[in-house]
């Protein structure tokens, strides 16, 4: 290597889930020639959850999380309903799912919205750090705070009632759930239900009106044109709980469609990286050179064809006219897409609660064993996948995960390296600020790069530049 | 009928008849002395220790000690729970007790102990000992990960069901429950309907496919703390 590289460390990354460092590498006319987002830790559920019982996993493999356990408690499920051979739910079952599904959606995308991405959006990029935070949050605007932590607290009493806890609860099980929605529990998610929709509202309209008004410097920010991947139900609705595989292109020509993800191993491969304990997933089609693609609230948007809820619908309208109906691919984008979800979330919990299915009390249904079997869900940051085959004495013999920050890893990559370049390159000093910059193009992703735990408060990022020796240059903390 | 006689529980009076052990006339009287390894209807054998009382000044395992005319029993006391704690945790560390996953999470007895003595992190070191599954039986699975050695399972099966499928083998650190056959639980004359399906205290035998099937909230330990019943007698 030649010695006249330096390299800037950003480590940890801030205001993300779960523990992730950037390292950007720079020549001797501080030119940025590379970007990378590292995935540090290691979690290993794929190997150690071999030997267990099938019926334990819904419940073991959510702990990959405490944000959004649920998409993993469910995703688990559905591959373990295809292991007890049950493709059909009864509808108490799958609407208790449904209603689980979305309280989690609604708590997760509030949770990021207000919580990680707002001090962004509220102070700029280059704010004081000291004020560009979530105490900032609360102290300069604390009716937004208040609805943040209201509308998460919301979602996770949802997330109680159908699985018994707020974290880690129970409630799905192979083949349907173990309880329904008493009429007590219904009223009591009813009596704020309207509150909750017009915050949701409100949060739109912020996410909306800061990415139309700021779209000149937006668009082109970490942005690029991609593939787009998500579950699309028959119809062409979005459907964040079940559905086929559809990817589009970045001009929106079909790449997959209608593909059942039971066979998800036809058309998706993982690439493996020396650099990096996230794999890269792609489109098998095209090749792991080309072939990746983006996930989440955007790469949803960008792939059905209508929201099957009014507002979300009308939102969604409003969104996909900015690019006149073809893709969007301004990765600042998903903050907006992010909240047209949380109030579809809402509306769709509100339609629930309405619907007497809840309370049924035909919660499980049973079939014949199956070996093999495959479980995907539109979690909060995109479609997880969880595969698994199960030996004749009910243990697990293998386990694949494609979590679904792992779908967004070459995206979130060459954000942070399109952000480097322009930002960075050729600059005589590095400011935190530009720094930062980096982080809001991760951010917009809202990686779950662990899943359990993030900086809070005072927030221990250092930045440090060495030379190819590992000789330390330069360093700044905050 | 034997004739009742009287001794003391940490100063009061407790009526027992002959041939009691001191937890059967404590739990009758509605005094709740900690246990794990005792079950009603099963011979008891003394092994955990965590009923551990003081009889006279004297260490005693409460479920095995006869009851007598006049003795002194010492129960709650600061000594007593420090030490019937300890070995609760000990239990804990010994095997792999996982209970954010277990199925028996809020009906185990560990658990339960764990929460009614306040033990948020054991002080000793995990062992995380290498201990073997049998999942080849239709409809039974043992997790020896998570057994406690209380012995329930061993005199169930050989002295109610009259089949002595379980059988410890080994010895002090080494020790663990064994079938009895040269192969695995599936080559044993067991049948889910046996005693020994419905005594382990923790979820090392557990019946296949049942799982989370009970909500949280319908679990036995959910609402109060193990021994809750116990003291609710006392009226």
């Amino acid at each position: 290597m030649d010695n006249k590289y330096k390299q800037v460390v950003i480590e940890p990354v801030t205001r993300v889930e779960g523990h992730g460092k950037v390292t950007i590498d720079l020549d001797e006319n501080n030119q940025v020639k590379q970007a990378r987002l590292h995935i540090v830790e290691f979690r290993g559920f794929e190997r150690f959850i071999v030997g267990r019982p099938y019926w334990e996993v819904p419940v073991l493999v959510q702990r990959l999380c405490g944000i959004c356990p649920v998409s993993h408690h469910l995703a688990a499920a559905k591959a373990m309903d295809g292991i007890v051979g049950v493709d059909k739910l009864t509808p108490t079952a799958e609407k208790m799912r449904r209603l689980m599904h979305y309280g989690q959606m609604f708590q997760s995308h509030a949770l990021h919205f207000f919580h990680l991405c707002s001090p962004d959006i509220l102070f700029g990029f280059d704010a004081d750090v000291a004020i560009r935070n979530v105490i900032g949050v609360i102290k300069e605007h604390k009716d937004l705070a208040v609805q943040g932590v209201m509308m998460r607290k919301y979602g996770q009493e949802i997330i109680k009632m159908t699985s018994g806890k707020k974290i880690h609860g129970t409630g799905a099980i192979p083949g349907g759930v173990n309880k329904n929605l008493s009429i007590a529990e219904r009223d009591e998610l009813l009596k704020d239900i309207d509150q909750m929709i017009e915050w949701s509202r409100g949060a739109l309209k912020i996410a909306k009106d800061y990415t139309i008004e700021n779209l000149e410097m937006l668009a082109p920010f970490g942005s690029f044109d991609s593939s787009h991947l998500s579950l699309v139900r028959e119809d062409g609705a979005m459907d964040l709980y079940h559905g086929n595989i559809r990817a589009i292109d970045y001009e929106g020509n079909k790449i997959i469609d209608d593909a059942d993800y039971q066979y998800y191993t036809g058309y998706i491969a993982e690439e493996v990286k020396d650099w990096s304990y996230m794999k890269f997933p792609f489109i098998k089609s095209i090749g792991p050179e080309k072939g990746w693609y983006r996930v989440g609230p955007l790469a949803r948007m960008n792939t059905c064809d209508f929201i099957d809820t009014p507002e979300a619908e009308a939102a969604r309208k409003e969104f996909m006219a900015v690019t006149n109906g073809k893709p969007n691919n301004i990765t600042m984008a998903y903050h907006w897409t992010r909240m047209i979800e949380v109030l579809h979330s809402i509306e769709k919990i509100k339609e629930l609660l309405h619907d007497s299915d809840l309370q049924g009390n035909d919660l499980v249904v049973k079939g014949e064993r199956r070996h093999e079997s495959v479980g995907l869900i539109e979690a909060p940051r995109g479609t997880l996948f969880h595969h698994y085959r199960v030996n004749e004495d009910d243990q697990v013999e293998m386990c694949n995960l494609i979590v679904s920050t792992t779908n967004n890893n070459v995206p979130m990559n060459l954000a942070v390296e399109g952000i480097a370049k322009e930002y960075i390159s050729g600059k005589p000093e590095i400011t935190e600020g530009l720094l930062n910059r980096v982080e809001v193009g991760i951010r917009a992703y809202d990686p779950c790069l662990s899943c359990a735990t993030h900086a809070m408060g005072h927030m221990p990022l250092t930045v440090e530049m060495y030379d190819a020796e590992g000789k330390l240059v330069d360093s700044k903390s905050k | 009928m034997s004739e009742k006689f009287v001794f003391t529980i940490d100063g009061v009076e407790v009526k027992a008849t002959q041939g009691q052990s001191i937890l059967e006339a404590a739990t009758e009287a509605g005094i709740y002395i900690p246990s794990l390894c005792y079950m009603k209807d099963l011979i008891p054998h003394g092994s955990c220790r965590v009923c551990t009382v003081k009889v006279d000044g004297r260490f005693q395992a409460g479920c095995v000690q006869p009851a007598a005319p006049g003795i002194k029993v010492e129960n709650d006391t600061p000594e007593l729970m420090e030490i019937r704690k300890d070995i609760i945790e000990m239990l804990f560390v010994e095997g792999n007790h996982y209970c954010m996953f277990c199925e028996k999470s809020g009906d185990c007895e560990l658990q339960a102990l764990g929460y009614r003595f306040g033990i948020a992190a054991p002080k000793h070191k995990y062992l995380f000992p290498d201990r073997k599954l049998d999942a080849t039986h239709p409809e039974i699975f043992i997790d020896r990960n998570r057994c406690v050695l209380c012995g329930r399972c061993v005199n169930a099966s050989r002295d109610v069901d009259g089949k002595t499928v379980f059988e410890f083998v080994g010895r002090g650190i080494d020790k663990t429950v064994a079938v009895n056959s040269d192969a695995n639980l599936s080559d044993t004359d067991i049948s889910i309907g046996d005693k020994s399906m419905d005594v382990c205290p923790v979820g090392c035998i557990i019946k296949k496919g049942v799982g989370f099937k009970t909500p949280i909230g319908q679990r036995t330990y959910d609402h109060e703390p193990i021994g809750s019943d116990i003291e609710r007698r006392k009226g």
